[in-house]
């Protein structure tokens, strides 16, 4: 069976998307920022972010999508699992729109959107990310989003998160 | 599933309940009132509070049998546990434990309670002042989805996309605990009605929830008495056989980041045939229901998940009069629930489900409840329900 997934180590390249530019966040910053697993086990996600790819775990074995990732796969039992590149093009599956804020960083930014999207080129894994744009558009489930990727460079542990826009 | 079964052989035969406060308002630290909950149900059984040798919570209650044990000065303990997961999930399923504890010998007193100070300790309803999120959260909290109701809105706003559930529906949920809480002076919510209008001017929390769709936060602590059925015929009141318990989450309910195969679900599709066929019997035969809200999307869900109506039908099913303690078809949440008599972590929910088996509740129904079911945390990992009745073996 031929492989449609080209592994991030080294597989065909997939072009990567569209990157906001730095200093441009969709929330304000002094959000909790992203960390791997104590474990590790989305070190490897978190890297590519940087390099502004999207990677999903995948099995080895049963080619099975897997996400949020874990140490085996859910389908077969494989230990063996890689991070393999996807296109970045998502759909939305489902979306909400906070009002409140639950964290004080996020008084001066209400409301804002979250989405969930589902990613037919990943077995429809899905991913939680925010919907760029006018806060108060109407959001479709079943529209077409890409990923955006905002760098935030500017403090001690530099991370990257990956957002959505709409097509 | 097993044929072993608890059906008809415990009861539970005591309920204690502090009163209950504005989150912040109580006057006592929770282990204080966890104590006076679990003494009040042991008066209320007509037992010796010493005699109690079991002890179920969930939710990670921070009330431990052990300090529990000394303070109370009991001889022996043969159960002490504790039901996994957060939220409401473990409300019937602390029962269920506490139940199948004494059937299997165990114990021969179990009190199923929950302590709860969010004044003292945190709220629910924040994301948490940490720095780093870690795991799962990392796919999460940074986008800014940290609190409870953000964690479920999708879940709710997905059924709702896939069946054209209108915003009507839940606001039913939110007006049925509203409006019996108004005949109910434990509740908060007392001497405060919500009107229709109130419900659609009302602010939103996040979309699709007002804030009327989401639970209080508050102050408290509440107990029940499981025994043995034979032992529960000679205490004070009329025993609340349990006659079914279930406890449990669907496949791959928990996959981080959302990811769970069936989204738009309260988690209850495995487990509320599980518990009919324990308790030997369906939905029509359920006289009142105890629907735990820690968001009204959650009660639509499981009320569809357990059977009270399909998923096409929530517009027209979920209207004030079908949940109403006086005539309603399905009446719900007859105390006020988590909404609007008190956040008690749904064990106030059981505690009323007792209540309309006794003929003892301040809204109770005309005629006489032979079955009373409770179902426990929609939407979280594990979820559980409990299926009471006035006979041991109806
Ligand atoms: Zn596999």
């Amino acid at each position: 069976m031929s492989d449609p997934y080209p592994s991030s180590q080294g597989g065909a390249a997939v072009a990567s998307p569209p990157a906001a530019s730095t200093g441009d966040y969709y929330l304000p910053v002094g959000l909790p920022q992203p960390a791997p697993y104590p474990e590790g086990l989305a070190k490897e996600y978190w890297e590519a972010t940087r390099r502004h790819e999207l990677v999903v775990q995948r099995c080895d074995k049963c080619n099975v999508f897997q996400w949020g990732p874990e140490f085996l796969c859910y389908a077969c039992h494989s230990w063996d699992l890689s991070y393999v590149q996807v296109s970045g093009r998502a759909r939305i599956f489902s979306w909400e729109r906070p009002w409140y804020p639950v964290h004080p960083a996020l008084k001066e930014k209400l409301p804002y959107i979250v989405v969930l999207v589902e990613l037919p080129d990943a077995g429809n894994v899905r991913m939680v990310g925010n919907l760029l744009g006018d806060p108060l558009q109407e959001v479709v489930i079943g529209a077409e989003v890409e990923a955006v990727f905002e760098d935030h460079n500017d403090v001690k542990t530099p991370f990257t998160l990956v957002q959505w826009r709409v097509v | 599933m097993s044929d072993l079964t608890i059906r008809g052989k415990t009861a539970i035969v005591g309920l204690g309940e502090t009163r209950y406060y504005k989150r912040g308002a109580a006057p006592d630290p929770e282990f204080k009132l966890t104590l006076q909950a679990i003494m009040l149900a042991a008066e209320d059984a007509g037992i010796d509070v010493r005699d109690i040798d079991g002890f179920a919570s969930y939710s990670n209650d921070r009330n431990d049998p052990p300090r529990i044990q000394s303070a109370l000065g009991i001889k022996h303990v043969g159960f002490s546990n504790m039901f996994w997961g957060g939220g409401g999930g473990g409300g019937s399923g602390a029962v269920g434990n506490a139940a199948a504890a004494v059937a299997a010998g165990y114990c021969d007193i179990a009190v199923a309670y929950r302590g709860l100070a969010q004044g003292q300790f945190g709220r629910f309803g924040q994301g948490a002042a940490i720095p780093v999120a870690p795991g799962g959260m990392a796919f999460t909290a940074p986008y800014g989805l940290m609190s409870p109701a953000q964690m479920f809105a999708m879940r709710v706003n997905r059924f709702m996309h896939d069946h054209g559930v209108n915003q009507e529906a839940l606001r039913a949920v939110a007006l049925a605990s509203y409006h019996h809480a108004q005949y109910n002076p434990n509740a908060v919510m007392h001497g405060r009605p919500l009107t229709e209008e109130d419900y659609d001017n009302s602010r939103w929390i996040v979309e699709p929830f007002h804030l009327f769709d989401c639970c209080q936060e508050n102050d408290g602590a509440a107990a029940v008495i499981v025994t043995s059925a034979e032992r529960a015929k000679d205490l004070k009141h009329k025993p609340a056989y349990i006659l079914a318990a279930q406890q449990g989450s669907d496949y791959r309910q928990a996959a981080a980041a959302h990811n769970a195969p069936d989204y738009g679900t309260s988690n209850f599709k495995s487990l509320a045939p599980r518990l009919y066929k324990q308790a030997g019997l369906g939905p029509k035969e359920v006289d009142v229901l105890q629907s735990y809200e820690n968001f009204t999307g959650g009660v639509m869900m499981s009320i569809v998940e357990h059977d009270f109506c399909k998923p096409d039908e929530v517009n027209d099913f979920f209207q004030l009069d079908n949940f109403r303690f006086d005539g309603g078809k399905l009446p719900l949440n007859t105390s006020g629930g988590n909404l609007a008599e008190c956040y008690m972590h749904g064990l106030e929910l059981i505690t009323e489900a007792v209540r309309q088996i006794r003929g003892t509740a301040p809204c109770q129904l005309e005629k006489e409840v032979n079955i009373s079911m409770v179902t426990s945390g929609p939407m979280v990992q594990p979820v559980s329900n409990l299926i009471l009745s006035r006979e041991a073996k109806p």
